[in-house]
């Protein structure tokens, strides 16, 4: 497998939230507008490129039994290095994203891929493999997140479209993320198959 | 690479007191290098608040902060705020829980005799498209709105309850839970003002 199709591969075809449809909380909870989306995707992007990175490295000297706890390990630390640096310099989007930072320790894409992917691979593609999951999951939520800010207020990015008074409130609301989950699901499986 | 491991005792416990100890040692550091940051964003965020609320001032208000308990156990804070040495207002930290969901946090500020002077919404978890207008609905720029402020209004001459209940101050339109906890909010804050007031004219 080229590099290429590694990336591409965790990007688009195994993209963990519209085809593996792996790590759906964080994906429902923050996307009520694009900004969110993308902070997000870009916190686990970092966390799942560094732990990989780490865990294709230590794997081999790790014994089996003792397997699982030291990857959570691992991935606890890079997810509270992101917490720190992001409490202290973009305090803004740190508040907004709240108690899902904390939560990219269980998300399940960034675990799968080091049980997965890391620890049975050399460093180069690992690093890849993590990057192109993370940033397949950062569009996810982006794109997720601009479609209901879009239609729940009006804005893409705070950019004014429309008359936030013509937006659907529902979008912006726990169900709408389901909702645009739904169709955005159905639209890529329509892309994919074409 | 050598071959891996073997699950033994020993190296079981080896290897994860190693990997928790590098893990701690660099998170250590790490929280070392990131709490000025934290605290500055923390500091700005707060004054930020208090500056939004009270007129021009030249003191740290957050030096003279004092603060008042509450039956419940949360705490009001009160930050005096004195441009040359005069008490020109005081933002007050308050809150209520009478909000659609959970607390609404609300800086408000109060000139000396007790009038709004203005506010900002610090946290809530209201219906946002709803309860969320209350960020701007009680201090509308235009005219005809004056109803539904309580900017330079006094809590103890104004009814700070919505007119629905008597009172008269309007309400989020579709939003009267939310507009009865914030009104709930400033008038706690006032309350406790009026009480706590330095020099005592209460």
């Amino acid at each position: 497998m080229t590099n290429l199709q590694n990336f591409s591969k965790g990007f688009f075809k195994e993209n963990a939230v519209f085809v593996l449809l792996l790590g759906m909380c964080p994906t429902l909870g923050v996307t009520s507008s694009a900004i969110n989306g993308l902070g997000m995707g870009l916190a686990t992007t970092f966390v799942l490129i560094m732990s990989n990175l780490v865990i294709s490295l230590v794997s081999n000297l790790i014994p089996d039994k003792v397997k699982i706890p030291s990857f959570i390990v691992i991935i606890a630390s890079f997810v509270t290095m992101v917490d720190l640096v992001m409490a202290g310099y973009v305090p803004a989007l740190h508040e907004q994203l709240g108690v899902f930072i904390p939560l990219i320790v269980v998300n399940c894409v960034v675990l799968g891929r080091a049980e997965a992917f890391a620890s049975k691979n050399k460093l180069v593609p690992s690093i890849i493999d993590g990057a192109g999951m993370g940033l397949g999951f950062a569009m996810a939520l982006t794109m997720l997140g601009a479609v209901r800010e879009l239609f729940g207020s009006g804005k893409v990015f705070g950019i004014t479209l429309f008359n936030e008074n013509y937006g659907m409130l529902v979008f912006v609301l726990a169900p709408g993320a389901f909702l645009a989950l739904g169709y955005l699901i159905a639209f890529i499986n329509r892309l994919r198959k074409a | 690479m050598a071959g891996k491991k073997e699950s033994t005792f020993t190296n079981m416990v080896l290897v994860l007191f190693i990997i928790t100890l590098v893990a701690s040692a660099a998170l250590g550091g790490l929280y070392e290098l990131t709490k000025e940051p934290i605290a500055a964003a923390k500091l700005a965020k707060k004054l930020k608040a208090i500056k939004a609320v009270v007129p021009a001032f030249d003191n740290n208000p957050s030096d003279e902060m004092y603060e008042v308990e509450m039956p419940s156990g949360d705490k009001l804070e009160f930050y005096p705020a004195t441009n040359g040495g005069e008490l020109v207002g005081t933002a007050v930290k308050t809150y209520t829980t009478n909000g659609f969901s959970g607390y609404i946090w609300v800086m408000v500020g109060f000139k000396p005799d007790g009038t709004v002077n203005n506010y900002s919404v610090l946290e809530h978890k209201e219906t946002p498209g709803l309860g969320t207008k209350m960020a701007g609905w009680f201090k509308p720029s235009d005219p005809k709105k004056a109803k539904s402020s309580i900017i330079n209004k006094n809590p103890g001459t104004v009814n700070f309850i919505v007119s629905k209940d008597g009172g008269d101050i309007d309400a989020i339109t579709a939003a009267t839970i939310s507009s009865r906890a914030f009104l709930d909010a400033v008038q706690t804050a006032y309350n406790e003002y009026m009480k706590n007031q330095k020099g005592g004219t209460n």
